[in-house]
């Protein structure tokens, strides 16, 4: 770990500014996955911004017209615990809850989870080459040990995944995000959040320079009537996805009104097809449907020496977890 | 003379616990002294060759920064390599730390940043410039296989015994056997990965004295490895390790980071502390990575009429590290016809060492499984099958066991789990959408005792210290052996405290091979036999009257008092025959020897039977444990609780062996990548369902007299057989490569 300085931004504006007047600066929030970037010696800041202390993005609240407001600084455990979360985004709270352990998710913010790094061995292994760590140094992961990593979207350049369990929810509710930097705010659709590695696998996402997530809008559709969250993994708890998949349906008269499928764990970020999901409108929410669903999202799936099983796997997922979707219901 | 049993057999709780859950036990790295120093370790990042430059000028230019020590600058050490031999070295030539610029195995260590504060060590590590010459590396078992040969020998394999030579024609009869199983069995690499890292804490003194704090699985071992390294003298040599936070075989030899904290502390007159982290917790040793074949034949009957058995393991390129993986089958199972072979590979990687039942669980797994498919070949039960192959002697060396109740293990077992429910069918039992399979196997481990030594004092104020410089490594020691003091002096066991880890103590050896409790249990028994002595003398001179013309025999122990036999009157309290001797104390050193000659004839072992039922999800290829029994034949008990304990973190290690853990390595790099508790997967409490333990008492009269066998390690020993069984029977496959993950399963 590099010596650094320690700030304390009180607003948004402050954050922003200070972090624009420090380059080599990082904002901290719940420091789950930052400090140990840093005791790893992959990510090095010379500054540490804490945005604890900022008030107002860290509520949970409704808004006018329906939708949900979820504060940046609002910690994953209380999110998932929330009241209205748990009863309106249910589909949120599950995908929280399947997410590290009860300790991480005390610390960890819902800022911060979506900025979290991938789990790739090599980017964690500062003697071993990693395009995402050191650009142009190789990847490592293409010809290695390459079990947990992605099948869709990946390139030549990098083949990590996104580890997040929340963003995968997120992606399924076609949440959006607001975001305030030196220039003023901005709001950005989830999906346009984060990137595909292409050419350029250290960028993670398209947040600019100084920029502060400040929350988190859920919009008023939140599908509380069917939704399932399943998780695949190593081990039964504190393990990441190996996939993961966020169903949502609306179901009218038998038939599927609207449907949301998202895949963790299998690409660069949250994994969403809109044939797929435009192939079970008005259609019947059964067995058949969903795997005609898996086929078109896993269409273009392309396995590496260890992760091949996950492309059958996240088949199955898609369909056992459209099924539970269809029999779980709240009310 | 007297022995009661008030104590023995009972579930005492453990006396540490307190001290353990309140923070009070001190660990080795939470020793302080003033003006300590730290020092952090750095790793090579190549698997072989040799340093060409190493800078460490951007480091000690840091203020704070004490001393980079490389092997240019290292103090001089012992030149014969045997000096570096520990207690538990295998053949070969140990592992000496910046040594030279050679680089043996990828992450050895080859530097150590002393500092003054941890965090300065850590950061100035960072600055240090390597340059290396890289050379071709091996450390892949399996593309190395044409390499294997027979292991050296030496003084370890005492405890580990090569092959039996073989009987009759063992490939022949299994070609005509009428029924016939066999299998290839892979095991990774894994990691020990104890609660506690490495630490030692090194007090300097005056005139290079050490105190030396050290997690240990044996001070003495610790203090040899100091005093031979660094040619000094015992006495200026002291090695503390009241508490260990975990080893499981880890700390049975000196680590590296005891060898750089000395050094420092020596070449810097301070006091100075190394720990390692969890990645370098991966830089030594680990559970070898193994590959067996097994080739069974059976008659009609369902009598074993060929044992094949062969494991190749991987070992460094400096030191043979071997293990008893092939010698069992024929131990459990009488065959006419055995062919047995142990080779190794001896590769660019770190030393393996032993972990939790090495060899056993290796062994055991690949021979218990194809027991099962050459039962599930015949048709018959497997349970029966191995009765039908029941035996009370040892087949491979003709003696008979000391001691074997694993019928009464399968009867209560069987009982107990329902077994006959079992519809012998693969993938004819189902629950809630879910393949449901019941499996079992036997587990054995050897139940040895070697000499120790322990003392007993007893104060005026009527409290006795025993003490013997054994260890604690969680195991309980701490709790049996302050019962067998109390019951061997008929103490109330409030007034008992037992001590350990501490080179001032009388020797005991390393705490390992689950040998500790018969071993030290004896030592303090002999201890307390001699104390006993004494104070029947100081009881003639304080009361000639009461006591004229007593021998030992005519005396007993009970209520912290001496009385004469079957009276209630002629009595004395011990503490009173204390006080009158007008000292401070009265006490008595004696060792614990085992009756070599009496052993000799039999084979003494512990056994098992472990029943799982499993459910499996076969879409996704998810194994749960749901239930799984451990029936243990292992003499007497000395303590339930603690007991059952030992057993159910055996089978929880079980259960992460057979479907958690593995160390991955890419042999590219030579380099581990997953060297974190996030990544090294052991069993979160999510993955533990129920868990339940029967001890089946035994009388062994042979073993020692306290007629204990050690359970350290027998509870990890038949539990992945019987996962991986119980999968078979769930899903009708075979999955023979640990662990078992999903997407062996799924495919
Ligand atoms: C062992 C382990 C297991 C885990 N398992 C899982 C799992 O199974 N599933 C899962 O989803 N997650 C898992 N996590 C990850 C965990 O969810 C993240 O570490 C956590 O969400 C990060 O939040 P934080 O507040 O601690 O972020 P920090 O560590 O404080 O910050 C992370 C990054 O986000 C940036 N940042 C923080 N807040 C903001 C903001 N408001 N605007 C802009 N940038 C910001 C920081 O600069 C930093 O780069 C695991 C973590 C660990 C350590
Ligand atoms: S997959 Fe991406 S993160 Fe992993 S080694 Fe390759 S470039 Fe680095």
């Amino acid at each position: 770990m590099v010596p650094f300085n320690y700030l304390v931004a009180k607003g948004t504006a402050e954050a922003s500014s200070l972090s624009q007047s420090h380059i080599l600066s990082k904002f901290i929030a719940g420091g789950t996955n930052l400090i140990d970037l840093m005791k790893e010696n992959i990510s090095r800041p010379d500054t540490l911004i804490d945005v604890n202390k900022i008030q107002g993005i860290g509520q949970i609240e409704e808004l006018r017209d329906g939708s949900l407001r979820i504060g940046a600084l609002a910690k994953n455990a209380d999110t998932a615990y929330h009241a209205i979360v748990a009863k309106k985004y249910p589909l949120l709270s599950q995908a929280i809850l399947a997410g590290a352990s009860p300790q991480l998710r005390n610390m960890a913010s819902n800022g911060g989870n979506l900025l979290q790094r991938t789990r790739c061995y090599y980017f964690y292994d500062v003697a071993t080459p990693c395009n995402k760590r050191d650009p142009g140094s190789g990847c490592s992961a293409l010809g290695g040990y390459n079990r947990i990593h992605a099948i869709l979207g990946a390139s030549d350049n990098c083949i990590a995944v996104f580890p997040s369990d929340m963003c995968v929810a997120l992606a399924a509710l076609s949440a959006s995000l607001n975001i305030s930097g030196i220039n003023g705010d901005r709001t950005l659709d989830f999906a346009d959040f984060h990137r595909l590695p292409g050419d350029t696998p250290e960028l993670d996402n398209n947040l600019q320079p100084g920029e502060l997530i400040t929350s988190i809008d859920l919009p008023p559709e939140r599908f509380d009537s069917h939704y399932s969250y399943l998780k695949l993994r190593d081990r039964t708890s504190y393990a990441f996805a190996l996939v993961s998949v966020a169903t949502a349906l609306k179901i009218e008269n038998g038939l599927i009104k609207d449907a949301r499928i998202a895949l963790g764990g299998v690409a660069h970020k949250p994994w969403r097809n809109s044939e797929a999901e435009g192939y079970l409108k008005d259609n019947q929410p059964n067995a058949q449907n969903f795997a005609i669903a898996a086929d078109i999202i896993l269409k273009e799936a392309k396995g590496y020496e260890h992760n091949t099983f996950k492309i059958e796997l996240a088949k199955r997922a898609i369909v056992r977890n459209g099924l539970k979707a269809v029999n779980q219901s709240q009310v | 003379m007297s022995m009661k049993n008030d104590y023995f057999g009972k579930p005492i709780n453990r006396v540490d616990g307190y001290a353990k859950v309140t923070g009070e036990a001190k660990y080795a790295a939470e020793f302080n002294a003033p003006n300590l120093l730290y020092g952090y370790i750095i790793n090579s990042t190549i698997t072989k060759g040799e340093i060409k430059t190493i800078r460490t000028e951007k480091a000690t230019a840091l203020a704070g920064v004490v001393k980079v020590f490389t092997y240019k600058n290292r103090k001089n050490t012992a030149w014969l390599d045997l000096k570096y031999a520990d207690m538990d070295a295998p053949p070969g030539i140990p592992f000496k730390p910046l040594h030279d610029k050679k680089i043996r195995y990828n992450s050895q260590p080859i530097g150590l940043v002393v500092a003054e504060s941890f965090e300065l060590a850590r950061y100035a590590a960072t600055l240090v410039e390597i340059d290396y010459d890289t050379e071709d590396h091996h450390t892949d078992l399996m593309a190395n296989l044409d390499a294997a040969r027979k292991p050296k020998k030496g003084l370890a394999s005492f405890f580990k015994p090569g092959p039996p030579k073989p009987k009759g024609n063992a490939d022949e009869v299994f070609e005509s056997s009428a029924f016939k199983a066999s299998g290839k069995f892979i095991h990774g690499m894994e990691h020990h990965n104890p609660m506690e890292m490495f630490s030692s804490t090194v007090m300097y003194e005056e005139g290079g004295k050490l105190t030396i704090y050290d997690k240990t699985q044996g001070a003495v071992n610790s203090q040899l490895y100091v005093a031979n390294v660094f040619g000094k003298s015992f006495k200026n040599v002291r090695v503390i390790s009241p508490y260990v936070g975990g080893a499981f075989g880890s700390a049975l030899r000196p680590q590296h980071q005891l060898f750089l904290a000395v050094m420092a502390s020596l070449d810097l007159k301070r006091s100075v502390r190394v720990s390692m982290n969890r990645h370098q917790m991966f830089s030594f040793g680990h559970r070898p990575y193994t590959v067996q074949d097994t080739h069974f034949g059976a008659d009609r009957a369902g009598k074993i009429q060929s044992l094949n058995h062969t494991a190749i393991g991987e070992t460094s390129r400096f030191e043979d590290y071997s293990e008893t993986v092939v010698n069992w089958a024929n131990m459990i199972y009488p065959s006419a016809n055995v062919s047995l072979d142990y080779k190794l590979v001896p590769l660019d990687v770190a030393s393996p060492m032993d972990m939790r039942a090495p060899g056993g669980v290796t062994g055991l797994h690949a021979i218990e499984c194809t027991i099962d498919e050459l039962a599930f070949a015949a048709k018959i039960d497997p349970i029966e099958f191995r009765m039908i192959n029941y035996s009370d002697h040892d087949d491979s060396s003709g003696k008979p066991y000391s001691s074997k109740d694993l019928k009464e293990c399968f009867r209560q077992g069987s009982e107990s789990f329902g077994w006959h429910k079992r519809n012998p069918e693969p993938r004819s039992m189902k629950r809630d959408g879910k393949l449901v399979g019941w499996g079992m196997a036997v587990g054995l481990w050897d139940a040895n005792h070697l000499p120790a030594r322990a003392e007993c004092l007893l104060r005026a104020d009527g409290k006795l210290i025993v003490s013997s410089a054994t260890a604690d490594i969680g195991t309980g020691t701490y709790t049996v052996m302050a019962q067998i003091a109390a019951d061997g002096m008929g103490m109330s066991i409030d007034n008992v405290e037992f001590q350990l880890g501490d080179t001032k103590m009388p020797f005991a050896p390393i705490q390992g091979g689950s040998f500790t409790a018969a071993s030290v249990g004896m030592a303090v028994k002999a201890a307390c036999l001699g104390l006993q002595g004494k104070l029947l003398k100081q009881a003639k001179k304080l009361k000639p009257e009461m006591f004229k013309g007593t021998t030992t025999d005519d005396v007993e122990f009970a209520n912290d008092s001496i009385r004469i036999k079957g009276t209630t009157d002629q009595v004395l309290s011990l503490s009173a025959i204390v006080a009158a001797t007008g000292q401070k104390e009265i006490k008595s050193r004696n060792t614990g020897f085992p009756r070599v000659l009496k052993q000799r004839k039999y084979v003494r072992c512990a056994h098992s039977a472990v029943f799982v039922e499993v459910e499996v999800d076969e879409d996704f290829g998810l194994v749960k444990v749901t239930r799984m029994l451990n029936v243990v034949a292992a003499g007497k008990i000395i303590n339930p609780k603690t007991a059952r304990s030992q057993i159910l973190g055996g089978m929880v290690w079980g259960i992460s062996k057979a479907l958690r853990e593995e160390t991955i390595m890419d042999h590219r790099f030579g380099r581990i990548m997953n060297s974190s508790l996030a990544e090294y997967h052991i069993p979160v409490n999510a993955d533990i369902n129920k868990l339940e333990v029967i001890f089946v008492e035994e009388n062994d009269t042979i073993v020692n007299d306290l007629q204990i066998k050690g359970i350290g390690e027998i509870g990890i020993v038949g539990v992945a057989p019987a996962i991986a069984n119980a999968i078979f029977h769930a899903t009708g496959k075979r999955i023979n490569n640990l662990p078992i993950t999903l997407d062996q399963l799924m495919a």
